[in-house]
């Protein structure tokens, strides 16, 4: 009988003592697991040239300025190419979390473009999951260099790109993105053939510290025509973070920072030397 | 007599655990407050979880950490991806115990200062804390408030030097608990 009382006062205590976990594991019994969505696939809403499956959140002002200088093959004369400076200035604003919209100019052809971009899948853990991030995005382009010949209309002057994002953060070091591509130009040349070009693109970040991160990012377009002179954009950058900034310092063989222009009317081939060093730095407000 | 000790025990044991004394909240709030020389920043999270034992003197919260709004949306970015990674660690926790000035009565309306004590863990590191606080009895609900400093550098987290002017080494966190009676 006396072993019952000793059994019985330890099981008290145990009682007393398991509470502390108790308490916790009920509350974890109680309450759902949250949904953890995967912030910042990547830093900029651009990869190097082209966007990456980034929206602004609700209301933020983004101002971002890009630069592509010449050819660093173009010698001393040139100063590697830093003397023909090509600059685009744009203004993206987020209508809500999921969208946003944005308008820039480019000195290269006096090019004024705008877009627009639909956040549709959103890459998600835990309560929810969702392997993926998908955006979808539309842009325009207006040439409006004077002088063009056989192009006397604006309508004849717009060029059209649609494009789907799509995007997984593999791990916080390891984003990947694919961006299948669709340009349409209102009017060709003759050695153009199609005023359709499909493309696609792959691109990808790897994060070498919180703040710095490389990426990479490569357009293959299908169906070239021959006489498509043309080579496929290749780039390759870093982007370093410092508080509302991002810095982004790259080399591309592309001269356009917009989607028709990298993608179809890249003239240089990176691995002839054809390279041009660029820029984007991004400020959010 | 026998009987009467073993009954004294059995009692012991049984009778607590059907007396309604727990409370429970899934929309707490928690603030954080970083005052540097560049700038103040402050965020909001309205989804702090928690169950107060009122009668055990034990609580327990769970903050979910993506759930903190900031005003700057780049800024909520950089807290859940740079200095939190709330993707590793989703949750910042609390499990401790409490002692009043005075017996908690749950049926009469009143207000007590408390101490607080226990384990705090943010950013997968846990720490014992110690602060003082209040618990409100009203109508059979419970309100408990407290406020305390959070040295960032405990919790491994790291600022970097170059916005060391923009986010306190310090900063203050304010939480308030409206519990309604926990039914499970």
């Amino acid at each position: 009988m006396k072993y019952t009382y000793t059994i019985m006062l330890l099981l008290f205590m145990l009682q007393l003592r398991a509470q502390d976990n108790d308490l916790m594991a009920l509350l974890n019994d109680n309450t759902e697991d949250p949904v953890i969505y995967a912030e910042a696939t990547f830093k900029g809403s651009r990869l190097i040239n082209g966007h990456t499956v980034q929206t602004r959140k609700a209301k933020a002002f983004e101002f971002l300025i890009s630069h592509r200088f010449g050819r660093l093959n173009s010698g001393a004369y040139e100063l590697f190419g830093i003397d023909g400076a090509n600059i685009r200035l744009g203004f993206e604003y987020g209508l809500s979390d999921r969208i946003t919209i944005g308008l820039g100019r480019n000195s290269f052809e006096k090019t004024f473009d705008t877009f627009f971009k639909l956040k549709l899948l959103r890459q998600s853990k835990g309560r929810k999951v969702m392997p993926i991030s998908l955006a979808y995005l539309t842009s325009a382009a207006l040439k409006s260099l004077k002088g063009q010949e056989g192009f006397n209309t604006t309508a004849s002057k717009l060029v059209y790109t649609h494009q789907l994002l799509i995007a997984r953060k593999f791990s916080s070091l390891f984003s990947m993105q694919l961006m299948p591509t669709l340009v349409h130009r209102n009017q060709i040349l003759e050695d153009q053939e199609n005023s359709d070009v499909y493309a696609l693109g792959v691109g990808g970040r790897l994060k070498m510290s919180q703040r710095i991160s490389l990426n990479a990012e490569y357009y293959y377009r299908f169906d070239v025509p021959e006489a498509d002179t043309n080579y496929n954009s290749i780039a390759v950058g870093v982007d370093i973070e410092t508080g509302g900034h991002v810095f982004q310092l790259h080399l591309t063989n592309s001269r356009s920072m917009i989607e028709k222009g990298f993608i179809t009317e890249t003239s240089g081939d990176f691995f002839n030397g054809d390279v041009h060093f660029g820029f984007n730095v991004s400020r959010v407000f | 007599m026998k009987n009467l000790i073993t009954a004294f025990f059995l009692l012991l044991l049984v009778g607590e655990a059907n007396a309604q004394t727990k409370f429970f909240t899934k929309t707490g709030y928690a603030k954080f407050y970083s005052e540097a020389p560049l700038e103040d920043i402050e965020a909001i999270n309205n989804k702090v979880q928690s169950i107060i034992d009122i009668e055990k003197s034990e609580v327990a919260i769970n903050v979910p950490i993506t759930a903190f709004q900031f005003e700057n949306s780049l800024m909520q970015e950089h807290f859940n991806e740079n200095y939190l990674e709330s993707e590793k660690w989703p949750m910042a926790a609390f499990s401790g115990y409490f002692v009043s000035d005075g017996v908690i009565d749950i049926n009469r309306n009143g207000v007590y200062e408390v101490r607080v004590k226990g384990k705090m863990t943010i950013h997968g590191v846990t720490k014992p804390m110690d602060t003082v606080g209040s618990i409100k009895v009203d109508n059979n609900k419970v309100v408990a408030k407290t406020s305390f400093m959070v040295k960032v550098a405990d919790y491994d987290i790291e600022i970097p030097t170059i916005v060391f002017k923009n986010i306190a080494e310090e900063v203050e966190v304010t939480v308030e608990l409206k519990y309604l009676p926990f039914k499970s």
